[in-house]
């Protein structure tokens, strides 16, 4: 589902986030993308997400080569992939029933149908009721929750997530990993940036490990000669 | 049993997606009319402006349409005046009246004897008592001449005519002014045109900075939809629609403008139709010419949101 083969990643101003990575994450597994801040977690999601485009490299997604996707095609990419932002990213004017029913509003599904799979979602992350509140009427947990509820809605075979529990305590962070856990149960390929390691190893959760730009464990090596990226 | 299925399909799958389509639409018009209500004083100013601008081009057009009115109004102005020799009798003339009725190019003529000018003139000059010193009636017969054909170049060649009969001693006609008229109001009309462009452009302008301000304190959310996966159309279509009610209600207002000041002027303009004998009265917009200031509203506003939308939209780069 996610393979990225020789990536560099230079920022303007010359520091490299990225420095010949290789990554492979198969359809329907689950990874945690660890490591210190700077290490590059939030860079290989913004590539998979086509935030960002890599300097050098090559990242393919679901088959498809990035590079090949042009501009225009971006929005239509994008809505495969459910993405889940550490500081939520919802509407704060639009209620919880809007913000979940964005990504099919933007698909151009049907009003019963959009009702019927907002609820379903909303109803999957333990929200239910609370469709009619806004974002600010909600705990910082229930607001992730309905991040994630519009992550699944328009359910995409890919979400990746970017500090999904960093404003949480133990417990919630907890209950919002095993939410992800149900989706990938369920078959969605799933990639979580997380420093959070004390709740990996309780999830027992496969882990990437990055360092400056590398990943140093956890790679798997892909059928064709795949070399493991350590520091150089 | 899979093949009937799969054939039926596609139609009505393309039909729900029209359906869908019409819908966003309709959703996305009504959208916009609600953001633009929730500031109503911000989107009074904008659609004021517009009406202000687009009122001054519709002002001016109404203009010259009054103008074509008066000249139009004004049949007599083309009358040719020809005063006959003293010495020709009202029989005579009324001879040489029949004859030149006759003529295909002549409309009507009108006989004023001498005792019946000398009545006008008394009446109407002032100088009653002195005439009436005179003892004698010094004014010939006269006769109005009313061209076939109105415009000033076949009155003045009727006049050169009638100025070379034997029983006439002067024949006079005023048509320089309605010449004049007519040269100012082309100028008026050329002013119009170039008006309507520039206040359109301007409106363009207006509509433009006011989305762009809009494009940027929503900058927030249209960042999140983008990376949620809304193409550039989807993110558009508010700010378009946006543009259009502003552009809209600003036609409208310029109607309205335009009616009030109608409103304010007819009493005055009444009042010097009435000094010039005149049923001369002010023409207002026609309703034809009410829904295409209207249109040209909402497609200036349109256009508009358009240009800021596809400028600034693109500055958001994710």
């Amino acid at each position: 589902m996610i393979r990225l083969q020789n990536v560099v990643k230079r920022y303007p101003g010359g520091r490299d986030a990225l420095s010949n990575l290789n990554m492979h994450l198969a359809t329907g597994d689950m990874a945690f993308l660890t490591g210190p801040s700077g290490a590059g977690k939030s860079t290989i999601l913004k590539l998979i997400g086509l935030i960002e485009r890599p300097t050098r490299g090559q990242v393919v997604i679901g088959g498809e080569a990035t590079s090949r996707i042009s501009r225009r095609r971006i929005p239509a990419f994008r809505r495969r992939i459910g993405m889940v932002f550490q500081d939520h990213k919802l509407l704060a004017d639009r209620s919880v029933f809007d913000n979940v029913a964005l990504p099919l509003v933007i698909a151009g599904v049907g009003h019963r149908e959009t009702a019927r799979r907002v609820r379903a979602a909303v109803d999957q992350v333990g929200l239910s009721g609370k469709e009619k509140m806004l974002p600010a009427m909600l705990s910082t947990g229930e607001q992730q929750r309905v991040g994630i509820a519009r992550a699944v809605v328009a359910t995409p075979p890919l979400l990746i997530a970017d500090e999904p529990t960093g404003n949480l305590d133990p417990e919630l962070s907890f209950e919002i990993m095993r939410l992800f856990k149900r989706f990938n149960e369920v078959g969605v390929t799933v990639l979580i940036a997380s420093h959070d390691l004390a709740l990996i190893e309780r999830l027992r959760g496969r882990r990437i490990s990055l360092r400056e730009g590398h990943v140093v464990a956890g790679y798997e090596p892909a059928a064709a000669g795949g070399r493991h990226a350590g520091p150089t | 049993m899979p093949a009937p299925r799969s054939a039926s399909r596609p139609p009505a799958h393309r039909a729900g997606r029209v359906r869908g389509y019409f819908t966003r639409h309709a959703q996305n018009l009504v959208g916009a009319l609600g953001r633009l209500y929730d500031q109503p004083l911000a989107s009074l100013m904008t659609v004021a402006v517009i009406g202000i601008a687009l009122a001054l081009p519709a002002s001016l057009y109404l203009l010259v349409v009054n103008g074509r009115a008066l000249t139009g109004s004004l049949d007599s102005a083309a009358d040719v005046s020809v005063y006959l020799r003293r010495e020709i009798s009202p029989a005579t003339a009324e001879a040489l009246a029949g004859r030149l009725r006759e003529r295909a190019d002549i409309a009507q003529v009108r006989i004023i004897d001498p005792e019946e000018a000398l009545a006008d003139f008394q009446r109407l000059s002032g100088f009653g008592a002195a005439l009436d010193a005179l003892g004698e009636n010094p004014l010939p017969v006269t006769l109005v001449v009313r061209p076939a054909h109105r415009q000033p170049a076949a009155a003045a060649a009727l006049a050169g005519e009638l100025q070379d009969l034997p029983e006439t001693e002067l024949a006079q006609i005023d048509t320089e002014w309605i010449t004049r008229l007519d040269a100012l109001l082309d100028i008026v009309r050329r002013a119009v045109a170039l008006a309507t462009a520039i206040l359109a452009l301007g409106v363009v302008i207006i509509v433009g900075n006011t989305i762009r301000l809009d494009i940027q304190n929503r900058r927030a959310e249209i960042e999140i939809i983008k990376l949620i996966g809304a193409s550039d159309g989807f993110i558009r279509r508010p700010f378009l629609y946006s543009g259009f009610w502003y552009g809209l209600a600003g036609g409208l207002f310029a109607a309205l403008l335009v009616d009030a000041a109608l409103w304010t002027l007819s009493g005055a303009v009444g009042n010097v139709a009435g000094l010039y004998d005149s049923t001369f009265a002010l023409q207002g917009l026609s309703a034809g010419t009410v829904l295409a200031l209207i249109g040209l509203g909402a497609l200036l506003g349109w256009l508009g949101s358009w240009i800021a939308a596809a400028r600034h939209m693109r500055r958001i780069e994710l």
